[in-house]
């Protein structure tokens, strides 16, 4: 049973989340919105919204670098196990906090306003639910860390993702005795990237960074073939 | 220079009933579907009043549009690229559909179905959004229909700026307009300025400016970004979508539905040449005033023959430039000078241009004027105060619209003298810096309008960037959905799409 969840599922949610998305951005990239419902009701939107995506950005960014940056790149930087732990235990929970305010407000919003809840499709409720369950789960891990700051047993999670990713079979085994509420966690986490292509998460993949880029402000498109000749003013 | 060709649009307000048709033809064809219940790619306000979305000339509000920076570049009055990307998860400046009006239905099945009742049973209205009871409506699209509503709330119209309009409000002294509005295509859109994805764009054939529904990603920036508020959310598909000009009609020589089915013959059609290269200076100018005269500036002249060697450079079709020397927004905007662009001060250099209304005569001593001699009452003398007109079409710059206001008056003074009394006075044509020649033509096209001089417009060709044999079988014109013409349910992603070939950016 272990094995399945931490040795297998991982291959399953991955694969289904990186070949699920591929396969809508290429078939049906109409669906391919973030689902914004600010035009049916601003009240609320703002503030749980702001604060629901910093924390969850500031999150995300800290689990991509914490759990796949070789321990090895840390320890010749010099920070030392239990210093990235507190690190990560104090910045991861207040975005955790911020995220969980903000999702609240949003959940709210979403449950109890009669124009979101009616234009809502099942996914948006129901990953949004997710989410916050993750969030919570996330900081609840806090107070079992808070038992072990050395950082040896976050150094376990961080065999285990890195153990995935160089498919490792061994990598279940790593995180065979850490604390129940962790692997719910981590089990909850699988299946958000399994569910991922799905649902409007795939927004994220879309931030608009290449705006800042992009020349001026004007966009024209021709139908021609070869581009005209340069010529002068 | 860069020329390019823009199809343009004139509406002749002179003219305008207010009957709808325009609204209503163009919501049967465009906007009845789910999601733009509330959406009017076409609409007619009467004014003065607070249109719809309500305020939305208000930019001090809504913060639409461009703004020149102190360093004298021009940038989205809603913010530069930074401050856009920043406002993403909550955008500050969006319109709620409230302030556009809550979409609804009635009842209908009620008027038959009722049980016996004591009461005479009637259709009650229902939210279109969520489906529960209204008990009242309180907004609408045509909310101010014809002066509805008291006058203090209608006098908060922007257009107002530099009048004492409290005598307005009186009975007396009362005036009325009606002001048709569409996406104004315009040469330097603040919506695909604010688009973070790119999926808005001008193009470079016939400058109409769309929406690439599978680009866009509902970051909602286009709502704010655009003054005219001209740019609809769609809340069930999460897209924003807008006046298309009708392009599969363009393309095929067709005017828009809005014109086509126009009883007053009010719409015009045709297709102005541009150098590209002078939009933004134009949009930069820095006096507001001067951002008419600015906007003049970068159309060029057809028949110049330095013009015509530069297009043809250009590629732009024989039969584009024929159109463009036949082109009876060319012959208003420019030759004779009575068309203008809305609001000109939001520094889009729009392309849906109008033509400012007449109106009676307030001093009834000057009343019976006109006719007799040719002499010209004093157009300042008009119910609908020149300045009004002039802050919505001129950015306040009186001047211009007073001289196109002389030219309608001289027009009807001069085909008056003419048919009615058999002279022909030239004195009129040069009193207002025309040829009787011109006159002519004025009546002709203004007054006379027939099919072929109202729309002028070349087809596309299509032939020259398109492999027509790989077309075949294919479903046309759809709405960014595959072959179906509405939102399908069932897919595992919420809804269905064939691949789509689309256009190139080239700058």
């Amino acid at each position: 049973m272990h094995n399945f969840f931490f040795g297998i599922f991982p291959y399953i949610a991955l694969g289904v989340g990186i070949m699920g998305t591929i396969a809508r951005y290429e078939r049906d990239p109409f669906t391919w919105k973030s689902s914004s419902s600010q035009l049916l009701r601003t009240k609320q939107l703002r503030l749980g919204s702001i604060l629901f995506h910093i924390g969850v950005i500031v999150i995300f960014l800290g689990h991509f670098v914490g759990l796949l940056t070789p321990i090895q790149v840390f320890d010749a930087l010099g920070i030392s196990h239990g210093a990235k732990q507190v690190l990560a235990v104090v910045a991861g929970g207040l975005a955790g906090v911020m995220a969980l305010v903000g999702g609240g407000i949003l959940f709210h919003r979403r449950w109890t306003d009669p124009r979101i809840r009616q234009t809502s499709s099942f996914w948006d409720i129901a990953i949004l639910g997710m989410l916050l369950a993750q969030l919570v789960l996330g900081l609840g891990t806090i107070f079992a860390s808070l038992g072990h700051l050395d950082g040896h047993e976050m150094v376990k999670f961080m065999s285990w993702a890195q153990g995935i990713f160089t498919f490792d079979g061994q990598a279940a085994s790593y995180i065979q005795d850490v604390a129940f509420v962790f692997k719910l966690h981590l089990v909850l986490g699988l299946t958000i990237i399994l569910v991922f292509p799905f649902t409007r998460l795939v927004h994220m993949l879309s931030a608009p960074v290449r705006y800042l880029w992009r020349p001026g402000y004007q966009v024209v498109r021709s139908r021609r073939q070869a581009p005209l000749p340069q010529r002068g003013k | 220079m860069r020329v390019r060709a823009q199809i343009g649009m004139v509406l002749n307000l002179d003219k305008c009933i207010g009957c709808h048709t325009c609204s209503v033809t163009c919501k049967n064809v465009w906007t009845s579907r789910d999601g733009v219940e509330y959406a009017w790619f076409n609409n007619v306000e009467s004014k003065p009043g607070t249109g719809y979305p309500t305020d939305w000339e208000n930019q001090k509000r809504w913060n639409g549009g461009w703004e020149r920076t102190s360093s004298g570049k021009l940038q989205p009055k809603q913010g530069g690229k930074w401050r856009i990307l920043a406002n993403l998860f909550g955008n500050p400046d969006l319109p709620e559909i409230d302030d556009y009006y809550e979409p609804f239905d009635f009842d209908y099945d009620h008027l038959k179905s009722a049980p016996e009742v004591k009461a005479f049973p009637t259709a009650r209205p229902r939210s279109k959004i969520t489906g529960e009871r209204m008990e009242k409506i309180t907004k609408g699209p045509n909310w101010e229909e014809i002066l509805g509503g008291e006058f203090e709330k209608r006098s908060e119209d922007y257009n107002f700026e530099g009048i004492q309009k409290e005598i307005y409000g009186e009975y007396e002294n009362t005036f009325m307009m009606y002001l048709p509005r569409l996406c104004e295509h315009c040469l330097n859109p603040a919506c695909a300025a604010s688009c973070p994805s790119g999926a808005i764009y001008k193009r470079e054939e016939d400058g109409i400016v769309l929406i690439d529904q599978e680009k866009c990603r509902g970051w909602r920036m286009c709502v704010s970004g655009c003054p005219y508020k001209k740019v609809y959310y769609n809340w069930s598909t999460g897209k924003s979508e807008k006046c298309t000009l009708c392009y599969p009609r363009i393309e095929s020589g067709n005017p828009t539905v809005c014109s086509e089915t126009c009883v007053g013959r009010i719409r015009y059609l045709g297709v102005m040449l541009y150098d590209a290269d002078k939009i933004e200076e134009a949009a930069a100018e820095t006096n507001e005033r001067e951002l008419y005269d600015a906007q003049l500036g970068v159309f060029l002249d057809p028949n110049d023959p330095e013009v015509i060697k530069a297009a043809e450079a250009d590629g732009i079709p024989q039969d584009w430039i024929k159109a463009a020397q036949n082109s009876p927004v060319w012959k208003m905007a420019m030759d004779w000078k009575v068309a203008f662009p809305l609001h000109p001060e939001y520094r889009t250099l729009p392309m849906v241009w109008y033509i400012p209304p007449l109106s009676p005569i307030q001093n009834a001593a000057e009343a019976g004027a006109i006719g007799t001699d040719g002499a010209m009452p004093d157009v300042r003398n008009l119910r609908i105060p020149v300045r009004y007109l002039a802050n919505m079409l001129t950015a306040g710059h009186e001047a211009p619209v007073v001289t196109a206001l002389e030219r309608m008056l001289a027009m009807r003074a001069y085909m008056r003298s003419k048919t009615v009394e058999g002279v022909v006075d030239e004195g009129i044509a040069k009193r207002v810096g025309l040829s009787p020649q011109m006159i002519e033509d004025m009546y002709k096209i203004m007054a006379l309008a027939d099919y072929e001089d109202r729309f002028v417009i070349p087809t596309t060709h299509r032939e020259q960037v398109e492999e027509a044999y790989d077309l075949r079988g294919g479903c046309g014109f759809t709405d960014g959905n595959g072959c179906s013409s509405g939102v399908s349910k069932g897919s595992l992603f919420g809804g269905s799409k064939k691949p789509l070939k689309m256009p190139q950016e080239v700058m």
